[in-house]
């Protein structure tokens, strides 16, 4: 009876810190959970880097070197930033659109839930994902494609990699906010297929035309590559810092947009 | 409660009532205005979805907004959850803002939403949204009360539509709210489940939570609310309970078989309306006995007589039609 009465007549029901620390983990813990049961988000997500992987880089050119390197060990890198690019667009770009097209987010915006636990499960998805991805290259190109890396070489690729799906949740954030539930999917593709061609992702960067490598270098998925490729003694000499910096600027630019996309659904739906 | 067992059956008793008294009290004690709308108006572009809307919900009530579609229902709900801003006005809920974090967790909101994450199991979203709350039900009360025991386990894109709203309706109590949304819950749903929800939503007005409900089914309304708003068109056109609103439009119905026809009917003093209803006429009036002396007068065959009350149906026809017709008067 006296708990009751106590929540009717308190007003100032507050939420402990442990709580809230709760309520993220289990945010993030159910994120996890639906887009793994997603069949066509686990498949294409992790299926499509190592298919590309065996292919290039285990079955055909096995043997080859670009600039000193093995090529799987290069591609390890290449298709590395290719699928932590994937796993963190399709993981919040998609399903953001979604909930927002079709009235899901409204729901839980409706309930107490911090907002932000939403948007930092999506992110931390996309790092769960990434870190499978990449672990799984490294997998296969330690079992079958004669790659040898040091321990904390191997370390050092996972943390940057898994680390520069941070940008690339950040957009997809970004374009989940502007675009449709249906039309989502599509237009996630019509940006990340292009952008990682013109990085280098696919055909190394040293083989493209001089025109898209010029372009190259104001593309975010180019410089989240040249890290990785560093790492692993393939890369072109360049500063970090600098990746890093464009890296994090457009972070930024994404959470920019991503926010103005927030404030316009505040107004926009229609009841 | 333990009484010791000393106690008289004098002092039981009156600790009894004591304790019965307490709830009405408290809840009187916050203030009886749970949610309100106060001079409301919201604008999408050149569509005024709601026009100076002024509505409240007093606790511990049931309150139906009963209207069309498009009539503005689901926005002067979103306004009172926070979704939406206003245009102009404010709307308020347990005295203050509805995006305060802390009025949230009092209320609970079902919505008709076009997608719900389909991998996820029934329990896993209550566990989610019951997490959000300070002291949540626990998991099998909820499942009993939404009658979801038995699926507990089932991933929600394996559901039925009937079964998917009652999941939808046990994500709304599953914080144990002092006010619930509910718009348009029972929409999908058969009669059985339909009145399996009614039958919840009493017992959750029994435990002294209140109520908004949205719905354009007349008898719904009419079944759980203490007070009933008709919107139409973005402006509330009629308040009151179910029996006020229906007395809005007075008049009995006369249905029967007969040989007259329609021009004669509306010829016999009384009758203001006379249709065709497949094999039957409906006439309306508000002097029942001398039209129907006056018909059994003229058709010595008349057959299949029925006398009934207009409805809530026939009021709100009735209200919306005049509103209707007013605001092309204006425009």
């Amino acid at each position: 009876m006296s708990t009751a009465a106590a929540a009717l007549t308190n007003t100032e029901i507050e939420r402990s810190t442990s709580h809230n620390a709760t309520i993220f983990l289990k945010e993030a813990k159910y994120e996890f959970l639906k887009n793994l049961r997603l069949r066509v988000y686990t498949a294409s997500v992790i299926s499509f880097p190592l298919m590309f992987y065996v292919l290039f880089g285990l079955v055909l050119n096995a043997k080859e070197v670009i600039g000193g390197t093995g090529v799987p060990t290069y591609l390890i890198a290449t298709y590395g930033t290719f699928g932590v690019m994937g796993a963190s667009l399709f993981g919040t770009a998609s399903g953001l659109a979604a909930d927002r097209g079709l009235g899901w987010l409204q729901v839980k915006r409706a309930s107490p839930m911090p907002p932000f636990a939403y948007f930092t499960a999506k992110v931390v998805l996309s790092m769960i994902f990434s870190a499978i991805v990449v672990s799984l290259l490294l997998v296969l190109g330690i079992s079958f494609g004669g790659v040898r890396m040091p321990l904390g070489e191997m370390a050092r690729l996972l943390g940057t990699l898994v680390a520069g799906s941070l940008p690339f949740a950040a957009m997809g954030l970004a374009i989940g906010y502007f675009a449709g539930p249906n039309s989502a999917p599509a237009a996630i593709n019509l940006i990340y297929l292009p952008l990682s061609f013109c990085s280098g992702l696919w055909v190394p960067y040293m083989f493209l035309p001089k025109l898209v490598r010029q372009i190259a270098l104001a593309l975010p998925p180019y410089h989240l590559s040249q890290l990785a490729l560093g790492i692993v003694g393939a890369g072109r000499h360049e500063s970090a810092a600098t990746h890093w910096e464009v890296l994090f600027a457009f972070t930024l630019i994404c959470l920019g947009v991503a926010r103005i996309g927030f404030q316009r659904d505040q107004g926009k739906l229609y009841g | 409660m333990i009484c010791p067992a000393s106690q008289t059956k004098a002092e039981k008793t009156k600790m009894i009532a004591t304790l019965e008294e307490t709830p009405s009290l408290q809840r009187a004690s916050y203030g009886s205005v749970v949610a309100s709308l106060e001079g409301i108006s919201k604008n999408y572009g050149e569509v005024r979805a709601l026009r100076n809307v002024n509505f409240t919900v007093g606790a511990g009530q049931v309150v139906a907004l009963l209207g069309p579609n498009g009539a503005g229902k689901t926005t002067a709900v979103k306004l009172l959850l926070g979704l939406l801003q206003p245009s102009s006005g404010k709307a308020r809920v347990f005295g203050g803002d509805p995006t305060n974090p802390h009025n949230r967790m009092r209320a609970g909101a079902m919505l008709q939403v076009g997608r719900v994450p389909e991998t996820l199991r029934v329990r896993e979203h209550i566990d989610l949204f019951s997490s959000y709350y300070p002291r949540p039900l626990p998991l099998e009360e909820v499942l009993a009360a939404a009658g979801l025991e038995k699926l507990r386990d089932r991933k929600f894109g394996d559901l039925s539509g009937g079964q998917r709203q009652r999941t939808l309706f046990a994500l709304a109590i599953c914080g144990d709210p002092d006010l619930l949304f509910l718009d348009e819950p029972t929409v999908g749903l058969d009669v059985e489940a339909r009145r399996a929800l009614w039958e919840e939503i009493r017992r959750l007005v029994e435990r002294g939570k209140t109520v908004l409900l949205t719905t354009h089914y007349l008898q719904e309304a009419d079944a759980l609310a203490d007070r009933i708003a008709v919107i139409n068109q973005g402006a509330i056109i009629a308040e009151g309970t179910p029996a006020e609103i229906k007395a809005q439009t007075s008049g009995k119905r006369i249905r029967c078989v007969t040989t007259l026809g329609l021009a004669s009917l509306l010829q016999i003093p009384g009758v203001t309306d006379a249709k065709q209803d497949r094999e039957a006429v409906e006439i309306r009036t508000s002097e029942a006995e001398s039209v129907v002396r006056a018909l059994l007068a003229r058709d010595a065959s008349l057959s299949g007589l029925e006398i009934t009350s207009a409805g809530l149906e026939d009021a709100f026809l009735a209200l919306t039609q005049d509103n209707g017709e007013n605001a092309n008067r204006q425009n």
